[in-house]
């Protein structure tokens, strides 16, 4: 757009032009300077605007504002300009240049309208007609004639300048269409035109273009330069110094110069200091330090020789390349700046470090190209590729993919040893192998290297030996100097040895080039173009002869010196041994006179004495070194080794220049050679990892023997590379391939790439016999090139491959090598440090010493960089910095992780709590929201907690009244404490089965079954047994647990007796107390009968159920047998509310079922008032009750059966119920048991899921075969019977597995027990029972919450005294097998215990079931005997499990000895190994102390009787004391008698005492454990409840001591109410 | 003393289980409970709760969406050991009959971010049951529909015991929930600069380590 507005300035001023063409000629001889000035104008705005199309007009208005705002600063100026003449000189010299750019400029702004041209003849029609639009001409003519109307000189300007433009203009137009200019708006086709039209450069402008566009861009500057000098020449010049301001600012200047300069005051010039004042001023300032070489003398010390340590022999790094200029600037600024810092090294030279640029680049190569912008920024579409995992492909865990690619090139083959080889080939391969060994040779140059060695070394010496020269070295002691004399020794041998190396290797070329020729000459022909030439280099005879005896000389000195060194040694040597000789001689003379002395006297003597050992030889003095010998040696060896001085040197020079004779003027077997030869053709294959991946194209063997491959393979690799080998295959014609050798090529390092691998040759040979009929000499075969056959020679196939093997880069340049990992870093670095494994073993390698001295003795240069690593590991080492503890420590880290000290964490209550809790300390287990401040927590919370913790050991009686119970509660405490910590561990395994539900895996005749009752009829009506959902115990609260009890009924309730009118009749008491045993109530029938007509009410019993502390009762039913059918729901607390399976099962509370009756009284005081109303007061009195732990309702869910009641044993006023003779007759079966019954069937609700015991296995001591057998065992048994116990071994108190049968074993009774019916056994077995089941019942379950069954021993068991039916039944089983009887452990289950132990007694002729936590023995058949199945059999020595189909009692055959009813543990297979009892040997009993006891007693009934005022709270408790008294006086007998029917003779006693009261009252008995459960079993009885007006109690406690502290506690409580 | 400051801080959170996606159900319920350590008291809200049965819908998403609220404040005192951790179970409702089919369960433990910021959480939380222990069980309990299941839901939000366990995943469930916490750092536990931005600076409590 811009662009285009110019031209149509440029137009516009056309028309202006018209009307002023007079003006033309006039301003036609300025219009020069305004075109430059124009031309500068633009150029200015050029650079500094950078947009091509910077509108003209902006521009031109710019410059006039800018014009009279600097019009102030221009006045000042112009007037310079003006008074000189119209064209300045500095313009002039410009002008040619300044009117090339102009025209540069139309050019360009040619250019740029052609562009235009492209976009106006997309959208002709509007671009003109905007052109034309009056505004923009308003818009023009505004600007030209407002600067008019301000300042004429403006508007002149103005005019001249849009007329020199105009003229350009024109000139431009002419050349182009040379058309006349319309007067009015130019035509569409005319500005078309304009804008489209090609201008034709001219030629001389397209010559200057290049230049001036180059210089287009930095005009600015270079004006500035261009102008900067002038000043130099001309001196001061205002004007091209005004110029050296801005452009533009000039540019005004020169506008200002023409017209308006002198309208102003002319301004003194600036001040100016010339170039060459400044220069002086500023040398005088400044220090340029001169580009000249400084003399080594100045850098170094006064009298210091330079010294060039790598002549030495020292590692010195390559320096850093310096400009040689740089350097000297620098040591001249060194030197003039501060001569006292040691800048310098030794050797004149500044100190450097090494060169620490690399030798290669380590970052891959970046593909250079030269991209333009556009290419880099634009995007390429790739294809999506599916990428393919391959990384099992790599070796290792390699992760990257694999994606590596080796390139292999394979150039040629060359064989240095071939069968078609013929005579003269075998001498020309020998002759280039020589030569090359003689160019490597060359290369290396050891010869002369070492020459400079010794030279270094000679010097040093010298300096060493002259220490005044060099006051610097003063470390060069003696000990150095010798060190160096023994390596310049060292080194001469060497490069003796080196030069005359190169002798004889250049002998042997020339002889075998002789040889050669001389072959060739024999056969006349020649097979090989090789040709050698021997170059000549002359020396200059004189230096070469002075050097060489300088030389020589300097040889014979060291040697002399060496010899001097050597005879002085020797003799000193000499003159030690001459001393001794002497010493030895002077004895020897003096021995000798002696002797002649003596064989004077003895002459016979001297001849038996032999000389004292063998005479020293005498010394003979070495000789001094002789100068001609030596010099002899040297020269003689020179000559030998040495080229002679002033012979010239030779230079072998082999070429390929000769002719090889044509095939027709060969013999006939040259020719078939190369026939052969011809035939046989290459090729390779490229193997790796042993697999063939490629291999090149065959090639025809040439007459050389060379084959020129130039295959370049790519291998795709995922494995790094193991082996890589190329297979050389020759085909002779068309028969088959030979392998002739395998090749193999080093893997590459990694950094060697594609593009920088050099080309190797790598040697092969085959051993491979071949014989030719031809002229070729064969492999493996011997050949001769003497006539006579002499001089055999056998010559092996071999070659040299050629190739270069590299890892190729990929497309980002990345080289494609798998990474380091993958390969064997070990291996890698072993073989770079292989030299001083070699040495020292790789065993040294971890001994820093060894490698230490090895790095010493090696004399390794610690300054070269490629030893730094291990000279630093040695420094390290040997220095001892990094030393190792010599101990271990395993949490070092621990104490920054204690977020507070130990003591805080003791000292806050808080944390204190939280520990607790977390170590599940019981007090703490479920303590819930501990505070968040110490202040908020309770000190008394530790209370319990710390006393319990104090009083772990103490014991302390206040709860347990009785001394040896709270010992015992103590221990038991402990034990349960112990084994609860052991099995809080165990409970943290899990199995599957805890975690997850999962039914089991149906078997067949599961499957079956149920598919059958899929094809079953459906029968909506039939009811079906639902189960009960179970609950999990966690999320349940108070009230959420009912307890179900349902009494259904009961049998044989004790039933009144005839009120006072019985009392009366002696008779039957008497008659009663006769028969002691009672069994048989029959005699009482007739007088019942008799009394009672039928129907009447003989017992009103109601049940009473108490649960912790919750009563709930029945309505009344009536009769001996009734029926209640009746639900009571009980509620159900569990203790503090925590209701998990650990807490339910350690609930220790009983079900207490009781049954009473309902007896009413008539109270009515007046018989008158009977008509008007009835006046009862109801009674109640307890009959008995059953007692049901809660612990065995939760565990066996539902307890349902038939129960006996427990009946106190004198229950008076009431007796049992035996009249009805029809019962009598069904009851043949349960002779032997007598009592009441009640069915009953409780359970919770919802049913809870009890806890189950942990299975852990436990340490045993028993045999492992046993234990298998044991396990075995039970699997075959839970096989057949799932359901029957069946116990082999058993876990004792320790927590160890004890086999079952090691717990029985006789025992003792206290021998009291024995005594007290010494001829009854019958009795003594039911003392002992009774014995037994006086020891208080405490299941395991509730002393060991959720653990398991402990099995105590019996001595333990009555130490404890405290043990469930296993050790009671274990007790009583021992005790019988001790009196002789039969007996066996029965486990099996029982109502209400569930799976229980029970004992098995065999009398003469039946069996009988004792239960040894009551006592109570059970015949066989009897139908309420408690056990309801039998599962296994336990004696001392083997165990038997009921494998009969009935499981009852009483319809087994306890028969062991049957093997189809019994199956027996130890068999004939596995015979009883007789196993030691783990019993003791006997039972020590103590007697318990009476007085104890008797105190005991007064406590317990004081506390009952408190207990009882406690709980009637509202009334009076009158105490009777003479009936206390009397109730005491019976208790005895009961304990005697067992509690045996001693009733009516107690009864008539009684009755004679309180006769004119009502008495109702029982006797209550019990095992002593402690006072709480006769508390609660006195409050059971309800006897408290009686709230008659004149009601008494009396109340007596009596306690029989047994043996061991077994205790028997008798508790009589009665309330009396006086008769009126 | 109380007058001195909170001694409790309270967690509050609502949000609601979106929606599920179990590709091989066609009808589910959701049932959640949380799981607390011991100084974590529910203060108001439910801990448990089980949504409506909701089926698959139509579209291609086929999402169970229940959208089934949850509300729950719990006030605290030492938020170590045990953050309420969430148990969800989802159930499957079988169409022939009133039996219960234990489908997939899941833990959703509070992330330790929640503690740290307030606002919104969306989650999607993967769910597993447990597997049967073999073959035969795997087609007898697909057979008498009686998956295995865990003993107590909050099993998963225990670590013990979980080794003897393998289980598999059978979708997602979208949660959505917005957690408050009030006077945390009051008390002293510094969870980020989000919580209770009025307090000038942490007051460390008597008795904690200074």
């Amino acid at each position: 757009m811009k662009p285009k507005e110019e031209k149509v300035k440029i137009i516009t001023e056309e028309f202006i032009e018209d009307g002023e063409d007079a003006d033309e000629a006039r301003q036609k001889k300025t219009s020069k300077v305004p075109r430059q000035k124009r031309k500068k104008q633009l150029l200015a705005a050029g650079p500094e605007e950078m947009v091509p199309g910077k509108s003209h007009v902006d521009n031109q208005q710019d410059s006039m504002h800018e014009g009279s705002d600097t019009r102030l600063f221009g006045m000042t100026s112009r007037r310079g300009p003006r008074s000189l003449p119209p064209i300045p000189s500095a313009s002039r010299t410009g002008f040619a240049e300044f009117s090339m750019r102009e025209r540069m400029r139309e050019k360009l702004q040619a250019a740029r309208s052609k562009a235009e041209s492209a976009l106006l003849q997309e959208i002709p029609t509007p671009r003109p007609r905007r052109l034309r639009s009056p505004s923009e001409k308003e818009l023009e003519t505004e600007f030209g004639t407002e600067p008019h109307r301000e300042v004429q000189r403006t508007q002149q300007e103005d005019d001249a300048q849009g007329y020199s433009r105009v003229k350009f203009q024109d000139s431009v137009r002419k050349i182009k269409s040379k058309r006349p200019v319309p007067p009015g708006f130019p035509s569409a086709e005319e500005a078309y035109n304009f804008f489209t039209f090609n201008f034709d450069p001219e030629p001389e402008e397209s010559e200057e273009k290049p230049k001036a566009k180059s210089r287009h861009g930095t005009n600015q500057e270079e004006k500035e330069g261009e102008e900067e000098e002038p000043p130099m020449q001309e001196g001061v010049n205002k004007t091209d110094e005004e110029e050296l301001l801005d452009g533009r600012d000039a540019e005004d200047l020169l506008l200002g110069l023409d017209h308006m300069a002198e309208d102003f005051v002319a301004i003194r010039p600036a001040d100016y200091e010339s170039v060459h004042v400044r220069l002086q001023m500023e040398k005088e300032l400044l220090f340029i330090p001169s580009k000249l070489t400084v003399p080594t003398y100045k850098k170094l010390p006064e009298n210091v020789q330079p010294r060039y340590l790598e002549d030495e022999g020292l590692y010195i790094g390559e320096r850093p390349q310096v400009p040689r200029t740089n350097q000297n600037i620098v040591e001249n600024r060194l030197l003039a700046q501060e001569p006292g810092r040691r800048w310098f090294g030794d050797d004149g030279r500044i100190l450097a470090l090494p060169n620490p640029i690399k030798p290669f680049p380590s970052r891959p190569p970046v593909l250079a190209q030269k991209q333009d912008t556009k290419a880099e920024l634009e995007t390429l579409y790739k294809k999506a590729v599916k990428y393919v995992h391959r990384s099992q492909h790599l070796i290792g865990s390699g992760d990257p993919p694999g994606n590596f690619q080796l390139d292999i090139d394979i150039l040629g083959l060359i064989f240095t040893h071939h069968p078609c080889f013929s005579r003269e080939h075998v001498l020309a391969a020998k002759l280039a192998q020589l030569y090359d060994q003689y160019l490597a040779r060359r290369q290396r140059n050891k010869a002369q290297f070492l020459t400079d060695k010794l030279q270094a070394l000679r010097n040093a010496v010298q300096m060493g030996l002259n220490p005044a020269k060099t006051p610097k070295s003063v470390e060069t002691t003696p000990k150095a100097i010798n060190e160096y004399k023994s390596e310049i020794r060292q080194t001469r041998k060497l490069r003796d040895a080196e030069q005359e190396k190169d002798r004889t290797l250049l002998k042997t070329i020339i002889k075998v080039w002789k040889e050669m020729k001389s072959l060739r000459e024999f056969q006349r022909f020649t097979n090989t173009p090789l040709k050698l030439v021997l170059r000549k280099e002359k020396v200059d005879q004189k230096a070469d002869e002075e050097a060489y005896e300088a030389e020589i000389q300097a040889e014979i000195h060291e040697l002399l010196e060496e010899h001097t060194e050597e005879y002085e040694q020797r003799m000193e040597e000499y003159r030690s041994a001459q001393q001794q000789w002497k010493a030895w001689k002077k004895a020897q003379r003096a021995k000798r006179k002696k002797k002649k002395q003596a064989v004077e006297e003895h002459p016979e003597e001297m001849m038996e004495e032999p000389d004292p050992g063998e005479e020293p030889v005498k010394p003979v003095p070495p000789e001094p070194p002789d100068w001609a010998v030596i010099e002899q040696q040297v020269r003689e060896r020179a000559a030998q080794s040495r080229r002679r001085p002033g012979e010239p040197t030779l230079v072998p020079e082999l070429s390929l220049a000769g002719n090889v004779t044509p095939n027709d003027q060969c013999p006939r077997v040259e020719v078939l050679r190369r026939e052969d030869v011809k035939r046989r053709s290459l090729y390779l294959k490229v193997t790796f990892n042993n697999k063939e991946v490629s291999r090149t194209d065959s090639r025809p063997l040439g007459a050389d023997f060379r084959v020129h491959f130039g295959q370049i393979f790519n291998l795709q690799i995922f494995n790094w590379p193991e082996s890589l080998t190329l297979q050389v295959y020759e085909t002779v014609g068309h028969s088959g391939t030979t392998l002739l050798a395998e090749v193999f090529l080093p893997v590459p390092e990694t950094t060697v790439v594609t593009g920088r691998a050099p080309i190797e040759e790598v040697e092969f040979s085959s051993n491979q016999h071949v014989t030719l009929d031809h002229e070729g000499v064969g492999s493996g075969v011997p050949f001769s090139f003497e006539a006579d056959g002499s001089n055999q020679l056998i010559l092996m196939t071999s070659g040299k491959v050629s190739n270069s093997v590299a890892w190729a880069i990929g497309e980002n340049g990345v080289p494609l090598i798998p990474p380091l990992s993958q390969q064997n870093i070990g291996f890698r670095s072993a073989l770079k440090r292989a030299d001083a494994i070699s040495s020292i073993g790789t065993s040294g390698l971890t001994d820093m010493k060894k490698l230490a001295k090895w790095a010493a003795e090696s004399k390794l240069d610690p300054n070269d960089p490629s030893n730094a690593p291990l000279m630093q590991l040695i420094s390290v080492a040997t220095s001892g910095e990094s030393y190792i503890p010599d101990f271990f420590r395993l949490e070092q880290l621990q104490q920054e992780f204690n977020f507070v000290s130990e003591e805080e964490l003791n000292r806050s209550k808080r944390f204190r709590l939280l520990r607790l809790r977390s170590q599940e300390v019981p007090e703490f287990r479920n303590y819930k929201q501990i505070p968040i401040y110490d202040r908020e927590i309770m000190e008394k919370v530790f209370q319990d907690y710390e006393k319990r913790l104090r009083e772990r050991n103490v014991i302390e009686s206040k709860d347990h009244i009785d001394t040896h119970r709270s010992i015992v509660a103590k221990y038991l405490q402990q034990v349960r404490e112990s084994v609860i910590n052991r099995f809080l561990i165990a409970k943290h395994h899990f199995l599957l089965s805890d975690l997850v539900v999962e039914e089991e895996v149906p078997n067949i005749s599961i499957l079956g079954l149920s598919l059958f009752k899929l094809a079953e009829q459906k029968r909506p009506l039939r009811p079906r047994r639902k189960g009960r959902k179970k609950v999990t115990a966690q999320n349940l609260s108070d009230g959420d647990i009912k307890l179900l009890v349902n009494i259904i009924r009961a049998y044989d309730i004790p039933v009144r007796k005839p009120t006072t009118s019985k009392f009366q009749q002696p008779s039957r008491s008497s008659r009663t107390f006769s028969e002691k045993r009672a069994t048989s109530p029959t005699t009482h029938s007739p007088t019942h009968g008799a009394d009672y007509p039928l129907g009447q009410v003989l017992v009103r019993p109601f049940v009473e159920v108490s649960f912790q502390r919750t009563i709930c009762h029945t309505t009344t039913a009536e009769g001996p047998n009734p029926s209640w059918n009746e639900e009571l729901e009980l509620p159900f607390r569990a203790p503090n509310g925590d209701y998990s399976t650990t807490s339910l099962q350690s609930v220790k509370d009983d079900v207490f079922i009781n049954i009473f009756d309902e007896v009413l009284y008539d109270v009515l005081e007046d018989d008158r008032e009977r008509g008007s109303g009835i006046h009862t007061r109801i009674e109640r009195h307890w009959l008995g009750c059953v007692k049901i732990p809660f612990s065995t309702i939760y565990f066996q869910a539902r307890i349902d059966g038939t129960f006996k009641i427990d009946i106190p044993p004198v229950l008076l006023g009431y007796s049992k119920e035996r009249s009805v003779i029809m019962e009598r007759g069904f009851d043949a079966v349960r002779s032997l048991s007598e009592g009441s019954y009640i069915t009953l069937f409780i359970t919770l609700e919802p049913q809870l899921v009890p806890g189950e015991s942990v299975r852990e296995k436990f340490d045993s001591q028993e045999d492992e075969k046993l234990l298998q057998a044991t396990e075995k065992f039970q699997a075959e048994c839970a096989l057949k019977f799932p359901n029957r116990q069946c116990l082999t071994t058993v876990v004792d108190i320790s927590g160890k597995t004890i086999f079952i049968t090691r717990y029985l074993k006789p025992l003792n009774p206290p021998q009291e027990l024995l005594d007290t019916y010494p001829n009854n056994p019958q009795a003594t077995a039911e003392l002992v029972a009774r014995y037994v089941s006086l020891i208080p019942f405490l299941p395991d379950a509730v002393s060991f919450a959720g653990v398991c069954d402990l099995w105590s021993t019996s001595d333990q068991f009555l130490d404890l005294l405290a043990g469930d039916e296993e050790e009671h039944a274990v007790l009583l089983c021992n005790y019988f097998l001790s009196l002789g009887k039969k007996a066996w452990l029965v486990m099996g289950s029982a109502v209400p215990e569930g799976p229980t132990a029970y004992v098995l007694t065999r009398e003469q002729s039946h069996y009988l079931i004792w239960n040894p936590c009551s006592g109570h023995f059970y015949g066989q058949f009897d139908t309420f005997c408690p056990l309801k199945s039998v599962g296994c059999l336990i004696g001392p020595d083997n165990i038997w499990f009921n494998i009969q189909q009935y499981d009852s009692p009483l319809r087994i055959n306890f028969d062991v000895t049957k093997p189809k009813l019994w199956k027996s543990f130890f068999s004939r297979s596995l015979p009883y190994p007789g196993l030691s009892s783990v019993q003791p040997e006997e039972l020590i009993y103590q007697r318990t102390d009476k007085a104890a006891a008797a105190e005991l007693q007064d406590r317990i009934e004081k506390i009952l009787k408190e207990k009882i005022m406690d709980w009637r709270p509202r009334h009076l408790t009158r105490w009777n004391r003479y009936c206390t008294s009397t109730l005491r006086h019976f208790l005895p007998l009961l304990e005697r008698n067992q509690g045996e029917d001693v009733e009516d003779d107690h009864r008539a006693e009684l009755l004679k005492q309180l006769g004119d009261y009502r008495f109702s009252g029982f006797p209550l008995h019990m095992p002593y454990s402690e006072v709480k459960p006769l508390i609660e079993a006195v409050y059971s009885t309800g006897v408290h409840n009686i709230d008659a007006p004149n009601v008494e109690f009396a109340l007596a406690v009596y306690i029989h001591p047994y043996p061991k502290n077994v205790l028997s506690v008798w508790i009589y409580v009665a309330s009396l109410i006086r008769n009126r | 003393m109380a007058a001195a400051g909170p001694s409790v801080f309270l967690l509050m959170v609502n949000g609601q289980v979106e929606s599920a996606q179990f590709p091989e159900y066609d009808e589910l319920y959701c049932k959640y409970c949380f799981v607390y350590g011991q100084d974590w008291a529910p203060t108001a809200g439910l801990e448990e709760g089980i949504s409506q049965i909701t089926s698959k819908s139509q579209d291609a998403r086929r999402a169970l969406v229940w959208n089934f609220p949850i509300d729950v404040t719990f006030k605290s005192t030492n938020p170590c050991g045990y953050r309420p951790q969430r148990v969800r179970a989802g159930r499957v409702w079988e169409r022939r009959g009133p039996r219960l089919r234990s489908g997939a369960r899941a833990l959703l433990t509070w992330p330790h971010s929640c503690l740290k910021t307030c606002f919104r959480h969306k989650k999607i939380i993967p769910m597993f049951v447990p597997e049967s222990t073999s073959k035969l069980q795997t087609f007898t309990s697909w057979f008498m529909g009686r998956r295995p299941e865990y003993t107590d839901p909050k099993v998963v939000a225990q670590g013990e015991g979980r080794e003897v366990t393998r289980v598999r995943s059978q979708g997602f469930v979208t949660l959505l929930f917005n957690v408050v916490t009030k006077d945390m750092r009051k008390l002293g536990y510094d969870t980020g600069p989000l919580d209770t931005p009025g307090v000038s600076g942490p007051r460390v409590p008597q008795g904690l380590p200074r």
